[in-house]
Protein backbone atom coordinates (compact mmCIF):
# COMPACT_ATOMS: atom_id res chain seq x y z
CA UNK A 1 0.00 0.00 0.00
CA UNK A 2 2.89 2.37 0.81
CA UNK A 3 4.26 1.88 -2.68
CA UNK A 4 0.88 2.68 -4.22
CA UNK A 5 0.55 5.86 -2.14
CA UNK A 6 4.05 7.00 -3.15
CA UNK A 7 3.30 6.28 -6.81
CA UNK A 8 0.06 8.25 -6.58
CA UNK A 9 1.86 11.16 -4.89
CA UNK A 10 4.25 11.14 -7.83
CA UNK A 11 1.48 10.92 -10.43
CA UNK A 12 -1.04 13.29 -8.87
CA UNK A 13 0.97 15.86 -6.89
CA UNK A 14 4.55 16.00 -8.17
CA UNK A 15 3.40 15.40 -11.73
CA UNK A 16 1.10 18.45 -11.49
CA UNK A 17 3.76 20.79 -10.16
CA UNK A 18 4.86 22.10 -13.57
CA UNK A 19 1.44 23.06 -14.89
CA UNK A 20 0.38 24.55 -11.54
CA UNK A 21 3.57 26.63 -11.32
CA UNK A 22 3.26 27.84 -14.91
CA UNK A 23 -0.41 28.84 -14.65
CA UNK A 24 -0.07 30.41 -11.19
CA UNK A 25 2.88 32.58 -12.13
CA UNK A 26 1.29 33.99 -15.28
CA UNK A 27 -2.27 34.35 -13.94
CA UNK A 28 -0.81 36.18 -10.92
CA UNK A 29 0.89 38.52 -13.40
CA UNK A 30 -2.33 39.04 -15.39
CA UNK A 31 -4.33 39.82 -12.21
CA UNK A 32 -1.72 42.45 -11.32
CA UNK A 33 -1.73 44.00 -14.80
CA UNK A 34 -5.52 44.17 -14.97
CA UNK A 35 -5.84 45.62 -11.49
CA UNK A 36 -3.17 48.24 -12.22
CA UNK A 37 -4.75 49.22 -15.53
CA UNK A 38 -8.19 49.61 -13.94
CA UNK A 39 -6.99 51.97 -11.23
CA UNK A 40 -7.45 55.32 -12.94
CA UNK A 41 -8.08 57.58 -9.98
CA UNK A 42 -5.00 59.27 -8.51
CA UNK A 43 -6.73 59.04 -5.11
CA UNK A 44 -6.38 55.26 -5.06
CA UNK A 45 -2.92 54.25 -3.81
CA UNK A 46 -0.77 52.07 -6.09
CA UNK A 47 -0.07 49.57 -3.32
CA UNK A 48 -3.67 48.35 -3.74
CA UNK A 49 -2.40 46.45 -6.79
CA UNK A 50 -0.41 44.16 -4.47
CA UNK A 51 -3.28 43.96 -2.00
CA UNK A 52 -5.80 42.98 -4.71
CA UNK A 53 -3.44 40.42 -6.22
CA UNK A 54 -2.78 38.80 -2.85
CA UNK A 55 -6.48 38.60 -1.96
CA UNK A 56 -7.46 37.25 -5.39
CA UNK A 57 -4.72 34.65 -5.43
CA UNK A 58 -5.06 33.41 -1.84
CA UNK A 59 -8.83 33.48 -1.56
CA UNK A 60 -9.94 32.27 -4.96
CA UNK A 61 -7.40 31.77 -7.68
CA UNK A 62 -5.07 29.28 -5.99
CA UNK A 63 -7.59 27.08 -4.17
CA UNK A 64 -10.54 27.17 -6.59
CA UNK A 65 -9.21 27.98 -10.05
CA UNK A 66 -6.29 25.56 -9.70
CA UNK A 67 -8.69 22.88 -8.41
CA UNK A 68 -10.84 23.27 -11.54
CA UNK A 69 -7.70 22.79 -13.62
CA UNK A 70 -6.78 19.79 -11.49
CA UNK A 71 -10.27 18.36 -12.10
CA UNK A 72 -9.25 18.29 -15.73
CA UNK A 73 -5.72 17.01 -15.25
CA UNK A 74 -5.79 14.79 -12.17
CA UNK A 75 -9.52 13.93 -12.41
CA UNK A 76 -9.30 12.75 -16.00
CA UNK A 77 -6.18 10.77 -15.18
CA UNK A 78 -7.90 9.01 -12.28
CA UNK A 79 -11.09 8.28 -14.24
CA UNK A 80 -9.33 7.05 -17.34
CA UNK A 81 -6.80 4.90 -15.47
CA UNK A 82 -9.46 3.23 -13.28
CA UNK A 83 -11.90 3.08 -16.23
CA UNK A 84 -9.31 1.35 -18.42
CA UNK A 85 -8.71 -1.14 -15.63
CA UNK A 86 -12.46 -1.80 -15.60
CA UNK A 87 -12.63 -2.23 -19.39
CA UNK A 88 -9.62 -4.56 -19.51
CA UNK A 89 -10.98 -6.69 -16.61
CA UNK A 90 -8.10 -5.72 -14.31
CA UNK A 91 -10.62 -4.74 -11.60
CA UNK A 92 -12.38 -8.10 -12.04
CA UNK A 93 -8.97 -9.74 -11.63
CA UNK A 94 -8.47 -7.92 -8.31
CA UNK A 95 -11.93 -8.94 -7.10
CA UNK A 96 -11.48 -12.56 -8.11
CA UNK A 97 -8.27 -12.62 -6.08
CA UNK A 98 -10.28 -11.45 -3.07
CA UNK A 99 -8.78 -7.97 -3.02
CA UNK A 100 -11.05 -5.06 -2.11
CA UNK A 101 -10.64 -3.19 -5.40
CA UNK A 102 -12.10 0.12 -4.16
CA UNK A 103 -9.72 0.12 -1.21
CA UNK A 104 -6.79 -0.88 -3.42
CA UNK A 105 -7.46 1.76 -6.09
CA UNK A 106 -9.15 4.72 -4.38
CA UNK A 107 -7.64 4.81 -0.89
CA UNK A 108 -4.04 5.52 -2.05
CA UNK A 109 -5.29 8.37 -4.25
CA UNK A 110 -7.25 9.88 -1.37
CA UNK A 111 -4.18 9.71 0.88
CA UNK A 112 -1.91 11.08 -1.87
CA UNK A 113 -4.20 14.06 -2.35
CA UNK A 114 -3.83 14.99 1.32
CA UNK A 115 -0.64 16.64 0.02
CA UNK A 116 -2.71 18.76 -2.36
CA UNK A 117 -2.58 21.83 -0.03
CA UNK A 118 1.19 21.76 -0.52
CA UNK A 119 0.61 22.25 -4.24
CA UNK A 120 -1.86 25.06 -3.56
CA UNK A 121 0.56 26.84 -1.23
CA UNK A 122 3.11 26.82 -4.05
CA UNK A 123 0.41 28.20 -6.37
CA UNK A 124 -0.25 31.01 -3.88
CA UNK A 125 3.42 31.90 -3.62
CA UNK A 126 4.02 31.82 -7.37
CA UNK A 127 0.84 33.79 -8.09
CA UNK A 128 2.00 36.64 -5.86
CA UNK A 129 5.53 36.32 -7.28
CA UNK A 130 4.12 36.49 -10.83
CA UNK A 131 2.35 39.72 -9.90
CA UNK A 132 5.60 41.16 -8.62
CA UNK A 133 7.38 40.14 -11.81
CA UNK A 134 4.67 41.86 -13.85
CA UNK A 135 5.20 45.07 -11.83
CA UNK A 136 8.95 44.86 -12.27
CA UNK A 137 8.99 44.15 -15.99
CA UNK A 138 5.82 46.06 -16.97
CA UNK A 139 6.32 49.10 -14.77
CA UNK A 140 2.66 49.19 -13.67
CA UNK A 141 3.66 50.11 -10.15
CA UNK A 142 6.85 50.03 -8.15
CA UNK A 143 7.95 46.73 -6.62
CA UNK A 144 8.15 48.34 -3.17
CA UNK A 145 4.52 49.53 -3.45
CA UNK A 146 3.49 46.06 -4.59
CA UNK A 147 5.26 44.37 -1.64
CA UNK A 148 3.72 46.91 0.73
CA UNK A 149 0.28 46.09 -0.70
CA UNK A 150 0.87 42.37 -0.38
CA UNK A 151 1.59 42.82 3.34
CA UNK A 152 -1.26 45.26 3.95
CA UNK A 153 -4.06 44.17 6.32
CA UNK A 154 -3.07 40.53 6.09
CA UNK A 155 -5.59 38.30 7.88
CA UNK A 156 -4.07 34.88 8.67
CA UNK A 157 -7.54 33.35 8.89
CA UNK A 158 -7.88 33.83 5.14
CA UNK A 159 -5.11 31.27 4.70
CA UNK A 160 -6.93 28.89 7.03
CA UNK A 161 -10.12 29.42 5.00
CA UNK A 162 -8.22 28.73 1.76
CA UNK A 163 -6.68 25.52 3.11
CA UNK A 164 -9.98 24.25 4.53
CA UNK A 165 -11.41 24.67 1.03
CA UNK A 166 -8.39 22.96 -0.43
CA UNK A 167 -8.82 19.86 1.75
CA UNK A 168 -12.47 19.58 0.69
CA UNK A 169 -11.51 20.00 -2.98
CA UNK A 170 -8.77 17.37 -2.59
CA UNK A 171 -11.35 14.88 -1.30
CA UNK A 172 -13.67 15.71 -4.23
CA UNK A 173 -10.77 15.39 -6.69
CA UNK A 174 -9.97 11.90 -5.40
CA UNK A 175 -13.47 10.47 -5.03
CA UNK A 176 -15.67 11.78 -7.87
CA UNK A 177 -13.29 10.77 -10.70
CA UNK A 178 -12.66 7.41 -8.98
CA UNK A 179 -16.41 6.79 -8.82
CA UNK A 180 -16.85 7.57 -12.52
CA UNK A 181 -13.95 5.30 -13.46
CA UNK A 182 -14.87 2.43 -11.16
CA UNK A 183 -18.53 2.20 -12.11
CA UNK A 184 -18.19 2.85 -15.85
CA UNK A 185 -19.47 0.29 -18.33
CA UNK A 186 -18.50 -0.22 -21.95
CA UNK A 187 -15.31 0.16 -23.95
CA UNK A 188 -12.68 2.69 -24.96
CA UNK A 189 -15.21 5.31 -26.09
CA UNK A 190 -16.99 5.11 -22.74
CA UNK A 191 -13.67 5.68 -20.93
CA UNK A 192 -13.41 9.01 -22.77
CA UNK A 193 -17.02 9.86 -21.97
CA UNK A 194 -16.53 8.92 -18.31
CA UNK A 195 -13.48 11.24 -18.14
CA UNK A 196 -15.50 14.14 -19.53
CA UNK A 197 -18.44 13.44 -17.22
CA UNK A 198 -16.14 13.20 -14.22
CA UNK A 199 -14.52 16.55 -15.10
CA UNK A 200 -17.95 18.22 -15.36
CA UNK A 201 -19.24 16.79 -12.07
CA UNK A 202 -16.00 17.42 -10.19
CA UNK A 203 -16.04 21.05 -11.38
CA UNK A 204 -19.70 21.43 -10.38
CA UNK A 205 -19.00 19.92 -6.96
CA UNK A 206 -15.98 22.22 -6.46
CA UNK A 207 -17.92 25.35 -7.42
CA UNK A 208 -20.91 24.46 -5.22
CA UNK A 209 -18.82 23.44 -2.22
CA UNK A 210 -16.75 26.62 -2.69
CA UNK A 211 -19.93 28.68 -2.40
CA UNK A 212 -21.18 26.77 0.65
CA UNK A 213 -17.82 26.85 2.47
CA UNK A 214 -17.40 30.58 1.77
CA UNK A 215 -20.91 31.25 3.04
CA UNK A 216 -20.30 29.18 6.18
CA UNK A 217 -16.82 30.46 7.03
CA UNK A 218 -16.53 34.01 5.83
CA UNK A 219 -20.04 35.44 6.09
CA UNK B 1 -14.24 -30.12 -6.66
CA UNK B 2 -16.97 -27.60 -7.35
CA UNK B 3 -20.62 -28.61 -7.01
CA UNK B 4 -23.38 -26.41 -8.42
CA UNK B 5 -26.98 -27.07 -7.47
CA UNK B 6 -30.07 -25.56 -9.09
CA UNK B 7 -28.44 -22.23 -9.95
CA UNK B 8 -30.75 -19.44 -11.08
CA UNK B 9 -29.64 -16.01 -12.23
CA UNK B 10 -31.77 -13.23 -13.70
CA UNK B 11 -31.07 -9.72 -14.97
CA UNK B 12 -34.26 -7.72 -14.43
CA UNK B 13 -36.99 -9.84 -15.97
CA UNK B 14 -34.58 -11.88 -18.13
CA UNK B 15 -33.67 -15.28 -16.76
CA UNK B 16 -30.12 -16.13 -17.87
CA UNK B 17 -29.38 -19.27 -15.84
CA UNK B 18 -32.40 -21.53 -15.32
CA UNK B 19 -31.60 -24.10 -12.69
CA UNK B 20 -28.15 -25.43 -13.56
CA UNK B 21 -26.86 -28.38 -11.55
CA UNK B 22 -23.48 -29.91 -12.27
CA UNK B 23 -20.07 -30.62 -10.80
CA UNK B 24 -16.52 -29.76 -11.86
CA UNK B 25 -14.06 -32.46 -10.98
CA UNK B 26 -10.66 -32.08 -9.37
CA UNK B 27 -7.61 -32.80 -11.52
CA UNK B 28 -9.66 -32.50 -14.71
CA UNK B 29 -10.15 -29.82 -17.33
CA UNK B 30 -13.86 -29.04 -17.20
CA UNK B 31 -15.16 -27.12 -20.22
CA UNK B 32 -18.31 -25.02 -20.38
CA UNK B 33 -19.40 -24.68 -24.00
CA UNK B 34 -22.38 -23.17 -25.76
CA UNK B 35 -23.42 -20.55 -28.26
CA UNK B 36 -23.01 -16.84 -27.62
CA UNK B 37 -25.81 -15.74 -25.26
CA UNK B 38 -26.26 -19.21 -23.78
CA UNK B 39 -25.17 -17.98 -20.34
CA UNK B 40 -21.56 -19.27 -20.24
CA UNK B 41 -19.95 -16.04 -19.09
CA UNK B 42 -22.68 -15.33 -16.52
CA UNK B 43 -22.28 -18.89 -15.22
CA UNK B 44 -18.52 -18.44 -14.92
CA UNK B 45 -18.93 -15.08 -13.16
CA UNK B 46 -21.39 -16.68 -10.71
CA UNK B 47 -18.81 -19.39 -10.03
CA UNK B 48 -16.19 -16.70 -9.42
CA UNK B 49 -18.47 -14.79 -7.05
CA UNK B 50 -18.50 -11.74 -9.34
CA UNK B 51 -22.28 -12.03 -9.92
CA UNK B 52 -24.73 -12.76 -7.10
CA UNK B 53 -27.37 -15.37 -7.95
CA UNK B 54 -31.00 -15.65 -6.85
CA UNK B 55 -31.33 -19.28 -5.84
CA UNK B 56 -29.17 -22.38 -5.76
CA UNK B 57 -25.77 -23.06 -4.26
CA UNK B 58 -22.14 -23.37 -5.24
CA UNK B 59 -19.75 -25.30 -3.05
CA UNK B 60 -15.97 -25.41 -3.32
CA UNK B 61 -14.45 -28.55 -1.82
CA UNK B 62 -17.53 -28.90 0.37
CA UNK B 63 -17.73 -25.23 1.46
CA UNK B 64 -20.94 -23.52 0.32
CA UNK B 65 -19.81 -20.06 -0.82
CA UNK B 66 -22.93 -18.16 0.27
CA UNK B 67 -22.70 -19.63 3.80
CA UNK B 68 -19.16 -18.36 4.33
CA UNK B 69 -18.32 -15.17 6.22
CA UNK B 70 -16.83 -12.30 4.21
CA UNK B 71 -13.37 -13.13 5.59
CA UNK B 72 -13.73 -16.79 4.64
CA UNK B 73 -14.99 -15.80 1.17
CA UNK B 74 -11.84 -13.71 0.74
CA UNK B 75 -9.72 -16.63 1.94
CA UNK B 76 -11.45 -18.93 -0.55
CA UNK B 77 -10.90 -16.44 -3.33
CA UNK B 78 -7.20 -16.40 -2.58
CA UNK B 79 -7.26 -20.09 -3.60
CA UNK B 80 -8.76 -19.19 -7.00
CA UNK B 81 -6.65 -18.47 -10.07
CA UNK B 82 -8.28 -16.81 -13.03
CA UNK B 83 -7.14 -16.40 -16.62
CA UNK B 84 -9.21 -13.67 -18.22
CA UNK B 85 -10.06 -13.52 -21.91
CA UNK B 86 -7.78 -10.53 -22.49
CA UNK B 87 -5.22 -11.56 -19.89
CA UNK B 88 -6.19 -8.69 -17.54
CA UNK B 89 -2.55 -8.10 -16.68
CA UNK B 90 -1.81 -4.97 -14.69
CA UNK B 91 -0.26 -2.79 -17.37
CA UNK B 92 1.54 -0.50 -14.92
CA UNK B 93 3.57 -3.46 -13.62
CA UNK B 94 6.24 -5.57 -15.30
CA UNK B 95 5.48 -9.20 -16.09
CA UNK B 96 7.53 -10.24 -13.05
CA UNK B 97 5.58 -7.89 -10.79
CA UNK B 98 2.29 -9.16 -12.25
CA UNK B 99 3.24 -12.72 -11.40
CA UNK B 100 4.41 -11.75 -7.90
CA UNK B 101 1.21 -9.77 -7.22
CA UNK B 102 -0.88 -12.59 -5.62
CA UNK B 103 2.12 -13.54 -3.48
CA UNK B 104 2.52 -9.97 -2.28
CA UNK B 105 -1.18 -9.83 -1.40
CA UNK B 106 -1.66 -13.20 0.26
CA UNK B 107 1.66 -14.47 1.55
CA UNK B 108 4.37 -13.29 3.89
CA UNK B 109 7.21 -14.44 1.66
CA UNK B 110 10.33 -12.31 1.49
CA UNK B 111 11.03 -10.45 -1.73
CA UNK B 112 13.72 -12.93 -2.77
CA UNK B 113 11.37 -15.87 -2.10
CA UNK B 114 8.69 -14.18 -4.20
CA UNK B 115 11.21 -13.59 -6.99
CA UNK B 116 12.24 -17.24 -6.90
CA UNK B 117 8.63 -18.41 -7.07
CA UNK B 118 7.84 -15.97 -9.91
CA UNK B 119 10.86 -17.20 -11.89
CA UNK B 120 9.78 -20.79 -11.20
CA UNK B 121 6.28 -20.35 -12.65
CA UNK B 122 7.53 -18.18 -15.52
CA UNK B 123 9.94 -20.98 -16.35
CA UNK B 124 6.96 -23.38 -16.26
CA UNK B 125 5.22 -21.29 -18.95
CA UNK B 126 8.54 -20.78 -20.79
CA UNK B 127 8.74 -17.03 -20.26
CA UNK B 128 11.73 -16.50 -17.96
CA UNK B 129 13.26 -13.92 -20.30
CA UNK B 130 10.15 -11.75 -20.14
CA UNK B 131 10.47 -11.04 -16.40
CA UNK B 132 11.33 -7.36 -16.78
CA UNK B 133 9.13 -6.61 -19.77
CA UNK B 134 5.82 -4.78 -19.55
CA UNK B 135 2.61 -6.52 -20.74
CA UNK B 136 2.37 -4.07 -23.65
CA UNK B 137 5.70 -5.45 -24.93
CA UNK B 138 4.39 -9.02 -24.98
CA UNK B 139 2.39 -10.77 -27.73
CA UNK B 140 -1.16 -12.07 -27.17
CA UNK B 141 0.09 -15.62 -26.59
CA UNK B 142 2.75 -14.43 -24.16
CA UNK B 143 0.17 -12.38 -22.26
CA UNK B 144 -2.04 -15.47 -21.91
CA UNK B 145 0.93 -17.45 -20.60
CA UNK B 146 1.77 -14.69 -18.12
CA UNK B 147 -1.88 -14.71 -17.02
CA UNK B 148 -1.62 -18.48 -16.47
CA UNK B 149 1.62 -17.99 -14.52
CA UNK B 150 -0.05 -15.34 -12.33
CA UNK B 151 -3.06 -17.61 -11.83
CA UNK B 152 -0.99 -20.58 -10.60
CA UNK B 153 1.75 -18.76 -8.68
CA UNK B 154 -0.08 -19.05 -5.35
CA UNK B 155 -0.80 -22.78 -5.80
CA UNK B 156 -4.55 -22.34 -6.32
CA UNK B 157 -7.06 -25.12 -5.75
CA UNK B 158 -9.31 -23.81 -8.53
CA UNK B 159 -8.34 -22.43 -11.92
CA UNK B 160 -10.85 -20.60 -14.11
CA UNK B 161 -10.16 -19.64 -17.71
CA UNK B 162 -12.44 -17.44 -19.79
CA UNK B 163 -11.90 -18.26 -23.45
CA UNK B 164 -8.12 -18.68 -23.09
CA UNK B 165 -7.69 -19.24 -26.84
CA UNK B 166 -9.60 -16.29 -28.20
CA UNK B 167 -7.54 -14.17 -30.58
CA UNK B 168 -4.69 -16.69 -30.80
CA UNK B 169 -3.39 -18.52 -33.85
CA UNK B 170 -4.12 -22.29 -33.92
CA UNK B 171 -0.57 -23.29 -32.96
CA UNK B 172 -0.40 -20.95 -29.95
CA UNK B 173 -3.92 -22.00 -28.99
CA UNK B 174 -2.80 -25.63 -28.78
CA UNK B 175 0.23 -24.60 -26.69
CA UNK B 176 -2.08 -22.79 -24.25
CA UNK B 177 -4.53 -25.74 -24.15
CA UNK B 178 -1.76 -28.22 -23.44
CA UNK B 179 -0.24 -25.95 -20.80
CA UNK B 180 -3.57 -25.67 -18.96
CA UNK B 181 -4.10 -29.41 -19.07
CA UNK B 182 -0.57 -30.17 -17.90
CA UNK B 183 -0.88 -27.72 -15.02
CA UNK B 184 -4.27 -29.14 -14.06
CA UNK B 185 -2.90 -32.68 -13.88
CA UNK B 186 0.43 -31.67 -12.33
CA UNK B 187 -1.05 -29.64 -9.46
CA UNK B 188 -4.36 -31.56 -9.19
CA UNK B 189 -6.40 -28.37 -9.65
CA UNK B 190 -10.11 -28.10 -10.43
CA UNK B 191 -9.98 -26.30 -13.77
CA UNK B 192 -13.04 -24.71 -15.38
CA UNK B 193 -12.69 -23.34 -18.91
CA UNK B 194 -15.28 -21.27 -20.70
CA UNK B 195 -14.76 -21.88 -24.41
CA UNK B 196 -16.32 -22.13 -27.81
CA UNK B 197 -13.16 -23.32 -29.47
CA UNK B 198 -13.94 -26.79 -30.85
CA UNK B 199 -10.26 -27.72 -30.96
CA UNK B 200 -10.10 -27.21 -27.18
CA UNK B 201 -13.24 -29.29 -26.77
CA UNK B 202 -11.67 -32.19 -28.66
CA UNK B 203 -8.19 -31.83 -27.18
CA UNK B 204 -8.66 -31.14 -23.47
CA UNK B 205 -12.38 -31.59 -22.70
CA UNK B 206 -12.07 -34.19 -19.95
CA UNK B 207 -15.48 -33.04 -18.83
CA UNK B 208 -17.80 -30.93 -20.98
CA UNK B 209 -20.96 -29.08 -19.98
CA UNK B 210 -23.07 -27.75 -22.83
CA UNK B 211 -25.33 -24.80 -22.06
CA UNK B 212 -28.29 -23.76 -24.19
CA UNK B 213 -30.64 -20.89 -23.38
CA UNK B 214 -29.62 -20.94 -19.71
CA UNK B 215 -30.13 -24.68 -19.25
CA UNK B 216 -27.58 -27.47 -19.03
CA UNK B 217 -28.45 -29.28 -22.24
CA UNK B 218 -25.76 -31.97 -22.12
CA UNK B 219 -22.84 -33.22 -20.05
CA UNK B 220 -20.07 -35.59 -21.13
CA UNK B 221 -16.44 -35.67 -22.25
CA UNK B 222 -14.39 -35.34 -25.44
CA UNK B 223 -14.84 -39.08 -25.89
CA UNK B 224 -18.61 -39.21 -25.48
CA UNK B 225 -19.26 -36.05 -27.48
CA UNK B 226 -18.61 -38.02 -30.68
CA UNK B 227 -21.30 -40.53 -29.85
CA UNK B 228 -24.01 -38.23 -28.53
CA UNK B 229 -27.26 -37.93 -30.42
CA UNK B 230 -28.27 -34.80 -28.51
CA UNK B 231 -29.47 -32.55 -31.32
CA UNK B 232 -28.48 -29.29 -29.63
CA UNK B 233 -24.90 -30.50 -29.11
CA UNK B 234 -24.48 -31.96 -32.59
CA UNK B 235 -25.90 -28.80 -34.20
CA UNK B 236 -23.39 -26.69 -32.25
CA UNK B 237 -20.25 -28.83 -32.19
CA UNK B 238 -20.59 -30.30 -35.66
CA UNK B 239 -21.73 -27.14 -37.40
CA UNK B 240 -18.62 -27.17 -39.63
CA UNK B 241 -17.97 -29.68 -42.40
CA UNK B 242 -14.54 -30.46 -40.94
CA UNK B 243 -15.87 -31.53 -37.55
CA UNK B 244 -18.70 -33.53 -39.17
CA UNK B 245 -16.05 -35.47 -41.09
CA UNK B 246 -13.91 -35.93 -37.98
CA UNK B 247 -16.92 -37.27 -36.13
CA UNK B 248 -17.80 -39.64 -38.96
CA UNK B 249 -14.23 -40.95 -39.07
CA UNK B 250 -14.28 -41.51 -35.29
CA UNK B 251 -17.59 -43.35 -35.47
CA UNK B 252 -16.37 -45.47 -38.40
CA UNK B 253 -13.20 -46.41 -36.52
CA UNK B 254 -15.06 -47.23 -33.30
Amino acid sequence: MRGLILRDIDDLIIGSFGIVAFISFFVGGVVTIQTALNINSPLIPQYLVGFATRQSVILEFAPTFISIIMAGKVGSFITSSIGTMRVTEQIDALEVMGINAINYLVFPKTIALLLYPFLISIAMFLGVLGGMAACYYGGFTSVSDYIWGVQLDFIPFHLAYAFIKTFVFAFLLATIPSYHGYFMKGGALEVGKASTTSFVWTSVAIILSNYIITQLILS
Amino acid sequence: MIVVENLHKTFGSTAVLKGISTSFEKGKTNLIIGQSGSGKTVFLKCLLGLFPYETGSISYDGQVYSNLSTADQRLLRSKIGMVFQGGALFDSMTIGENVKFPLRMFTKLSNSEMEDRAHEVLKRVELVDAYNKFPSEASGGMQKRVAIARAIVNNPSFLFCDEPNSGLDPKTAIVIDNLIQEITNEFNITTVINSHDMNSVMEIGQKIIFLKDGFKAWEGSNKTIFKTDNEAVTNFVYSSELFRKVRQMYLDEN
